[in-house]
């Protein structure tokens, strides 16, 4: 991933910037992949407020997933009230 | 810091919480979604967090999935190192040299109910200003799920497994708010996944209790990898622990216990059992006396709970 | 001393517990945290009494364990506060862990630390068990002979820790019952001149909810490497710091310190390394042998850690028979520590000093003059018939 500093330029005192965990994304761990039918969807934000990555985003009521980060469990699937989302296999 | 109120729908909720994505915690992870939603509940606060899954999973060098401030110093002592910034925090915010913002102390069950106990006690009984949350996936899942004294009845752990001579773990999960009530602290209660609105206000209720004292939530957070079940059940699996009486969802305010979800008609324990493989054992017919004391202290516990409630101040 | 320094002080008797205390209440600590243990306790108790009573603004957190209060002060300073605690012994031993802890976070943590005996047996009486345990784990480590050299030394310690070039946490120790509970008389720096010195603390970690961080986080053996080399580095850095604060308290107090102490060695033969109360005691004896014609001297350890190995070295290659004493041991190894440190610094290269090394003093047997010359007199006849590869008890009933 990202060459790491050398002990001159390391951190001080095992220490981070917050936030760096954007850097690393963990798409590529999923085999099956959620899919929104927004006909379907009544925007309850359910599968937003569950997703542990965080890899659904959100704009108001709207929710996106965010393939970047998915890593596939499929809690969002079997939480919406309203079946709206489908676990399909993801492609190699 | 102002009060925080009630949220009454996810849509009261910031667009953007603090917890990022990119961390390293198994797909489905019980405690990444307790850790993200308490950064959507609460806007600003430290997050103290004691080695086990969750620190290990968010802040592997040079990643850190956390937008708040965190520190994290050893296993068993983050109440007292939360204690120590509480002191700093406060001492420094009269004289204009720091910010004073909530202290959040984040630990498994393996910190919690084991090697930090008698730390945690410390601060609780110092009435330090500080929330601690116990984020509870039953067994010490980091280094490979080993048994805690959270891990219930009958749990096959890799060090209490579900053998030959005997089936799992044989001794009951220890009762930690009773423990923590008996600091006689302002707040402590239980919640868990599926009801998010009353864990997301626990966690805000809680936050508010902290300018006065200490306030304490034991949330169980289900693992889809040491109670080996499939990912995609973990808020199902919580909603079941909740319906069948094993974990209780209640709060214990200035020593009044309250039920906040009442179980009037529970679901069989077979069936919170059946579908993880930590478990499942139990449902043999040579494992019945392990299963029937399981289903009694179940029983038992909440007669117990509803007993509490009607007795007044009991902590 | 100068007129002026002695101007800046006020003459004080106190115990030595009392007078880490009285440098910590000046030093205008934010937090305290510690757990009482025989010899420390009365530090505790003072600092407890100063903030009930209101004459120190600080938090004092009481706390349930040493463990805890380790963690407690590294929690302080993580938020930015100047920390402050004290042990002996088995509450070190209980912190052993946080100890590395508040090193590797680069913490500027000052910690008093009444030497003592550690268990089993359990014994309550001054050795240096504790504080060579501790050794590696990147504090800076002082000890202060009595009570003068103990205060000025704590107040020093947090100039030294807070340094942004170290940023590492620095532990003051003095024997536990013969300097932290004897009363000798000492001069104390004004507090408006402590002040001055020390200033509020700014540097170091801290949590900023402007600029989030993540400290303490999980170093793999990709980068866990270079942070301990960093920290490496601090402690290097630490030489010519704690130079820099002891000249600037010199000009201040009128007292210079050097990590080690000379007593009669500029023609010296045969030199007795102590580190303690016994260098007072040694100074007594060593006057004696000069009385007899003994080309004796003293050098007392002040700076442990970061070992002084160029002032070690430029001192030591100069003698012919170093006599090492220890209130330690090392069970197993070849010498105590001391004698390790000294002898890694003048070997290879000067060859022609030669050491023997003594064991002494452990639980609290008492050394006398007398026995310091007995030590002498044994040491320079092992070294002369090169007797020398044992290490030697001195005290023990054999």
């Amino acid at each position: 991933m990202s060459t790491l500093a050398t002990w001159r330029e390391i951190d001080l005192g095992g220490s981070v910037a917050g936030g760096t965990s954007e850097k690393y994304k963990t798409g590529n761990w999923r085999v099956e992949k959620p899919v929104i039918d927004y006909e379907k969807c009544i925007r309850c934000l359910i599968c937003w407020l569950y997703c542990p990555e965080p890899a659904i985003l959100r704009t108001g009521d709207e929710v996106k997933i965010d393939y970047d980060y998915c890593k596939g469990c499929g809690i969002c699937a079997e939480e919406c009230p309203k079946k709206a989302i489908t676990m399909v296999p993801e492609e190699i | 810091m102002s009060t925080l109120n009630p949220v009454a729908k996810i849509s009261d909720l910031p667009e953007n919480s603090k917890f990022r994505p990119g961390h390293r915690l198994c797909a489905g992870c019980g405690p990444a979604i307790t850790a993200k939603i308490i950064t959507l509940a609460v806007p600003e606060a430290v997050i103290v967090n004691a080695t086990g899954c969750v620190e290990v999973g968010t802040t592997i060098y040079p990643y850190s999935a956390w937008k708040t401030p965190w520190v994290h110093v050893l296993f068993q002592n983050n109440a007292p190192v939360a204690s120590g910034i509480v002191a700093a925090l406060e001492k420094l915010s009269a004289e204009g040299r720091a910010k004073k913002i909530p202290v959040i102390a984040l630990g498994g069950d393996g910190s919690t109910f084991d090697i930090g106990l008698g730390a945690i006690s410390g601060a609780l009984e110092r009435l330090d200003k500080f929330v601690y949350i116990c984020y509870d996936n039953c067994a010490y899942m980091n280094t490979g799920i080993q048994r805690s004294s959270a891990s219930i009845l009958g749990a096959a752990t890799t060090t209490s497994p579900a053998g030959k001579v005997i089936p799992g773990k044989q001794e009951n999960k220890k009762d930690l708010i009773g423990i923590v009530a008996s600091h006689h602290i302002p707040y402590a209660a239980t919640a868990t996944l599926w009801l998010w609105r009353d864990m997301i206000n626990k966690i805000r209720k809680a936050v508010n209790y902290s300018e006065q004292g200490p306030a304490f939530l034991h949330i169980l957070a289900p693992c889809q990898f040491g109670w080996r079940f499939e990912p995609h059940l973990t808020v199902k699996i919580s909603r079941m622990a909740v319906e069948t009486r094993l974990f209780p969802i209640y709060e214990v305010e200035d020593g009044q216990l309250k039920i906040n979800f009442r179980v009037t008609a529970p679901k069989p324990v077979e069936e919170y059992l059946k579908i993880q493989r930590m478990m499942r054992h139990l449902l043999e017919p040579k494992n019945a006396e392990t299963l029937q004391r399981l289903k009694a202290w179940a029983e038992w516990n909440w007669q117990r709970l509803e007993n509490l409630e009607k007795a007044g101040r009991v902590f | 001393m100068m007129a002026e320094a002695l101007a800046r002080q006020h003459k004080l008797a106190l115990t030595g517990n009392d007078a880490v205390a009285y440098a910590v209440k000046q030093a205008n600590v934010d937090v305290i945290s510690a757990y009482p243990i025989t010899p420390q306790t009365f530090v505790v108790e003072t600092l407890s009494r100063y903030v009930y009573d209101g004459e120190l603004n600080a938090k004092y957190i009481a706390v349930e364990s040493e463990h805890s209060a380790l963690s407690a002060v590294i929690g302080a300073s993580l938020a930015g506060a100047r920390a402050f605690t004290a042990t002996s012994s088995q509450g070190l031993a209980y912190m052993w862990e946080a100890l590395y802890a508040a090193s590797g976070l680069r913490l500027p943590i000052v910690m008093a630390l009444a030497a003592r005996a550690l268990s089993a047996p359990i014994n309550i009486h001054n050795d240096h068990t504790d504080f060579f345990g501790m050794r590696d784990a990147g504090w800076i480590m002082f000890n202060g002979e009595e009570a003068q050299e103990t205060y000025d030394l704590t107040i020093m310690a947090f100039k030294i820790a807070e340094d942004p070039r170290v940023l590492l946490p620095v532990v003051v120790s003095y024997d536990g019952f013969i300097v932290s509970h004897a009363i000798t008389n000492f001069y104390a720096l004004n507090d408006d001149v402590v002040k001055e010195f020390l200033g509020v603390r700014t540097t170091g970690p801290r949590i900023d909810p402007d600029n989030p961080r993540s400290i303490g986080v999980l170093a793999l053996q990709d980068s866990y490497f270079e942070f301990r080399r960093q920290q490496y580095e601090a402690m290097e850095n630490a030489r010519q710091v704690i130079k820099e604060v002891f000249k600037k308290y010199g000009e201040t107090s009128g007292r210079n310190y050097a990590p080690l102490k000379e007593y009669m060695t500029d023609d010296a033969e045969t030199c007795i390394v102590a580190m303690g109360s016994t260098v007072g005691t040694a100074r007594h004896a060593v006057k004696t042998l000069r009385e007899k014609g003994e080309k004796a001297g003293v050098v007392g350890i002040l700076q442990y850690r970061p070992w002084p190995t160029k002032e070690a070295e430029q001192l030591f290659s100069r003698f012919k028979r170093i006599i090492v004493m220890e209130k330690a041991m090392s069970p197993g190894a070849r010498a105590g520590p001391v004698y390790e440190d000294i002898a890694s610094t003048i070997y290879p290269k000067h060859r022609e000093a030669k050491m023997v090394d003594f064991t002494y003093g452990l639980g609290g047997r008492d050394i006398s003059a007398q026995g310091i010359i007995d030590i002498y007199k044994l040491g320079k006849e092992l070294v002369d018939k090169d007797k020398t590869d044992k290490v030697q008890f001195y005290g023990v009933r054999e």
